[in-house]
């Protein structure tokens, strides 16, 4: 049976996140400590509301320095929504905030009107598809591998990470023509926006590849 | 917009689902999590719990429900009914729920959408309003299910709460619900084009064609369905396959 640490720093989701992972057969260890995120052999760092408050959290907990190493250290790591968004240089969101710089590049508001000019609903919530970003199949042996281009996962955020390297791109997904980087991948470390604790089957599909890695 | 939710609405007095159904008054359907299971099977795209008498009693039996629902619907839930405190959200969160939805307190003591907004986030944070048309594009919310006026008028309030820091707006027709004679368009129109945040609409799917409506006319985000799904009147792939017939921009499964 493999083993997840899930990172346990105040965020009011890891509840869900523990029980879709058990779901799969994962054993869950809550880390909430440098030692015991350095001991992990994967980590999944979830992350909802504030990227402020997600930071502020992780560095109270001196899990900050612990986190960054493991991402580096080519074991698998997935991060969730503000989770994933931490993996970035930095976020523009109710202030200036430096993210763990894993992968170069920004995260910034979501336009507040599609390319047609309208404006449009701000939370992006709901489900989105799934596009590669890349012609061909570039998902194989990821986490989205055996994933159906076009499938639905659940969003719900209003800033979005841009990542300046398009290789850095697993997956997009289009709200109305803006594109949004819905998975990243830098190694072995991976990041969704959308929750695949709360995707279905499809977000359940990953959260398996993610424990084949 | 983005993509159409469908969301099965399940209201609940003590350990049963319940539905009110106009001229006829309470029925108790059975056990919710049945349901929910069933639903998520289907493929409904949300979960939401509401408690019809958590605002007068405890809420122990509630959060139960949540709490095994969670262990196997892999979908956002959203639970409302009895909500007045950051703590009383916390526990909600705890027990597996995703969002909460909260009326009467926030009529009460408005703060509290901020204070749940800047805890957990605004994607948390729903503000639930049950409207009552009291004249020709008119509306005033009313709380404890339906039972008090508030003299808020409804759209200003949605406003105020997309200020203070609410995420979505759960909106109830209270003249349309139990109905399945069609949605409240207008409210739903007037909320939605003043708002920057998605409006779910509830209270009075009956038929499809109401589904196409709402979305059309109404600019709604999203779609909470109970009778038609309690009762089985019209499964749910069904109206996915109506949704996307209609090119209504739902997710295909």
């Amino acid at each position: 049976m493999t083993t997840v640490g899930i990172v346990d720093y105040g965020t009011s989701n890891l509840l869900s996140v523990t029980r879709a992972f058990e779901h799969v057969g994962a054993t869950v260890e809550p880390v909430s400590n440098a030692e015991q995120a350095t001991k992990a052999d994967r980590l999944v760092l979830p992350g909802v509301g504030a990227f402020g408050n997600c930071q502020s959290g992780l560095k109270g907990r001196d899990l900050w320095d612990s986190v960054d190493e493991f991402m580096r250290s080519g074991k698998p790591f997935l991060g969730i929504c503000v989770g994933m968004q931490m993996m970035l240089d930095g976020s523009e969101e109710f202030g200036h905030y430096d993210g763990f710089g894993l992968i170069p590049g920004r995260v910034g508001a979501i336009p507040l009107s599609g390319t047609d000019g309208r404006p449009h609903k701000i939370p992006h919530i709901g489900w989105n598809r799934l596009s590669s970003p890349e012609s061909g199949d570039n998902w194989k042996g990821t986490i989205l591998d055996g994933v159906e281009p076009g499938a639905s996962v659940y969003f719900v955020h209003s800033f979005t990470a841009q990542p300046q390297d398009d290789g850095h791109r697993l997956a997009n997904t289009d709200y109305d023509g803006c594109r949004i980087s819905a998975a990243i991948r830098r190694d072995n470390a991976y990041g969704c926006q959308f929750h695949c604790e709360k995707s279905g089957p499809v977000g359940l599909k990953i959260i398996e590849n993610f424990l084949k890695l | 917009m983005g993509q159409l939710r469908l969301i099965a609405r399940l209201d609940i007095k003590g350990p049963n689902l319940i539905k009110a159904i106009q001229l006829e008054g309470v029925r108790k359907l059975g056990d919710p999590q049945e349901f929910a299971r069933r639903y998520y099977k289907n493929g409904i795209d949300e979960i939401l719990y509401m408690d019809a008498v958590a605002s007068l009693y405890g809420r122990g039996m509630l959060t139960q429900i949540v709490a095994r629902t969670a262990e196997e619907v892999f979908v956002p839930i959203t639970v409302g009914g009895g909500i007045r405190s950051v703590d009383d959200v916390r526990d909600m969160l705890r027990a597996g729920a995703d969002k909460v939805a909260v009326n009467s307190a926030a009529t009460h003591r408005p703060e509290i959408i901020t204070e749940i907004a800047e805890t957990f986030g605004s994607q948390c944070m729903v503000l639930s309003i049950d409207a009552k048309r009291n004249g020709k594009d008119q509306w005033e919310a009313y709380r404890d299910g339906g039972r008090e006026h508030t003299d808020l008028d409804v759209v200003e309030w949605a406003k105020r709460g997309q200020a203070l820091g609410a995420g979505e707006i759960l909106l109830t027709s209270v003249d349309k619900e139990g109905t399945r004679k069609g949605f409240d368009l207008d409210l739903v129109r007037s909320v939605s084009d003043a708002v920057t945040i998605p409006v779910i609409a509830s209270g009075g799917m009956g038929r499809l064609d109401d589904l196409t409506n709402v979305v059309k006319d109404g600019h709604a985000d999203a779609v909470a369905m109970a009778h038609v799904l309690h009762f089985d009147t019209i499964p749910l792939p069904d109206i996915r396959e109506h949704a996307i017939s209609d090119q209504l921009p739902v997710r295909t499964l």
